[in-house]
């Protein structure tokens, strides 16, 4: 267990999800759900995240905004895809805005079904990531340091 | 004069889960101007109605916004029962009414939390969202979704309660509303709080009429509008008084939100004394041909599905008005001349849903 195993920090962002998988997000930060009794604290900042959640699907205008937020984030980091939406466009995949899932504009760890996603499914997606983000942690580790990449450069 | 600067806000914000972006242009501290730019999160689904049968847009309709869901698929239902000219069966309205204002609780309830996290009250923001848990497990024992329900459909609801779950909600509701009254005690009562939201972001009713504000925003500042008024499913054989306040300010705004939880509470109760005995659903032949503005009153206020059918399985049009765009104009009414510490409590104090808005 490391520090990034005990408390992972989260960061969400709504690409273009109708609120629904949102509102579990948040609701699995709240009582009943409490994941912050784990350590896994919401930030607003993607500087200080380790886990990106996303909901809903991308189109034009979100794309650069869901990038950058990405790319700000320092590595090792897991993406989280949140809902059908996330995943391929779900009921609105035939809209002539919706660009289709968000794995078209950065790379996806776990994908988390449903519509909503429940806040159960989205607590099992994110203990899921935090076993990828260990890994990536130790593949980061185990490189040699002149060979790493400044955050902010990988994809 | 002072040299002024842009700060923009979101669309990527802490103290919003959702995408809005504004320039906010600063003099100082003082927000001089605002300029809102929407559109991150269209997906333009009104025009999925020629690709779905009327029946199955139900479920895009409900899709329109994860919170107030029910009460958009019941206003598009209730748009196409009255192209169709259908008899919806009473027991059906009755239970449409209670769902509806199940909604109105657990939307307000977040709003209320969202909005002690804007000025910061962590604690108080957790309390809400504890109470609004007990409201989505009653969606999810009678619906079997929390947030997305789907029990709405075309000439009536798709799941009965049965007489001694009624009983049991309402029952379970005199222990919410106690907690409910702890809760807004501390909105209403406490130093920190009225601190923060008394005299920020005032809007006049003059203002909010001109506007077009609805929904509490409106109703803070003394505007008396409320769709429910107007009778639509069971509201009109119930009794409830409209809440207004006068002040206009981000305190009014949250007053008129806490009382309408116990409005609502009454309602329910009220829905479930009287509610008959019957069918929940009559069948549906044929397809809808001509228009209808079908209005409804969301918890953020007042909303507008316009329907048009040519006698097709496929409807022509769709429209939809949310309630947070007509609420924008007014939005920015408020920043201008804010401090701009005060700018996420503001806009927090309309209930934003840009899902909605941007549809």
């Amino acid at each position: 267990m490391t520090y990034l195993a005990k408390s992972p920090w989260i960061i969400h962002y709504d690409a273009s999800s109708c609120n629904g998988c949102d509102i579990e997000v948040l609701a699995a930060l709240t009582p009943v759900y409490d994941v912050e009794r784990f350590g896994i604290v919401n930030t607003g900042n993607p500087k200080h995240a380790d886990v990106f959640l996303v909901t809903g699907s991308v189109n034009e205008q979100n794309r650069e905004i869901l990038k950058n937020t990405y790319d700000q984030m320092a590595d090792p980091k897991v993406v989280v895809a949140i809902g059908i939406c996330a995943a391929s466009g779900g009921i609105f995949r035939e809209c002539y805005n919706v660009m289709g899932g968000i794995d078209k504009v950065i790379p996806v760890d776990v994908f988390v079904p449903g519509c909503a996603a429940r806040p159960e499914a989205i607590i099992d997606g994110v203990v899921k990531a935090l076993g990828i983000l260990e890994a990536k942690r130790q593949a980061m580790n185990d490189r040699p340091a002149a060979t790493r990449k400044p955050a902010g450069d990988s994809v | 004069m002072t040299k002024q600067i842009i700060v923009p806000f979101g669309p990527q914000h802490p103290v919003l889960p959702e995408p809005i972006h504004l320039d906010l242009v600063l003099e100082d501290e003082r927000v001089v101007d605002v300029i809102p730019s929407i559109g991150y999160i269209h997906r333009g689904f009104e025009k999925l109605v020629e690709k779905r049968e009327f029946t199955e847009y139900v479920y895009v309709a409900e899709r329109t916004c994860g919170i107030c869901s029910f009460i958009h698929g019941m206003t598009y239902c209730v748009g196409v029962e009255q192209i169709m000219n259908i008899e919806v069966p009473e027991r059906a309205d009755y239970l449409r009414t209670i769902w509806s204002e199940y909604s109105r609780l657990h939307s307000h309830l977040l709003w209320l939390g969202l909005f002690a996290d804007s000025f910061g009250f962590e604690n108080l923001f957790m309390n809400a969202w504890r109470i609004r848990e007990r409201i989505l497990d009653v969606f999810e024992q009678t619906t079997g979704g929390r947030v997305i329900q789907g029990t709405c459909k075309i000439g009536g609801v798709r799941r009965d309660i049965a007489n001694e779950k009624l009983a049991e909600m309402s029952s379970n509701l005199d222990s919410i509303r106690k907690e409910i009254e702890d809760l807004t005690n501390v909105f209403l009562h406490d130093d920190t709080v009225r601190h923060r939201t008394r005299n920020v972001g005032v809007l006049s009713r003059e203002d909010a009429y001109h506007l077009g504000a609805v929904g509490p925003t409106g109703r803070g500042s003394g505007v008396a509008i409320d769709l429910r008024k107007t009778g639509y499913a069971a509201y009109g054989k119930l009794n409830f008084s409209m809440v207004t306040d006068s002040c206009g300010d981000a305190y009014s705004r949250c007053l008129v939100r806490c009382k309408e939880l116990f409005s609502s509470i009454d309602l329910i109760q009220q829905a479930i004394r009287k509610i008959p005995d019957g069918p929940i659903e009559v069948k549906v032949t044929g397809a809808p041909n001509g228009e209808f503005f079908c209005r409804a009153e969301q918890p953020r206020g007042e909303l507008v599905h316009y329907i048009k059918g040519n006698g097709t399985k496929f409807l022509v049009r769709s429209r939809i008005r949310t309630p947070t765009l007509s609420n924008i104009p007014s939005l920015i009414k408020m920043l201008q001349g804010c401090e701009l510490a005060d700018v996420p409590v503001i806009v927090l104090s309309i209930d934003p849903c840009i899902s909605c808005t941007e549809r």
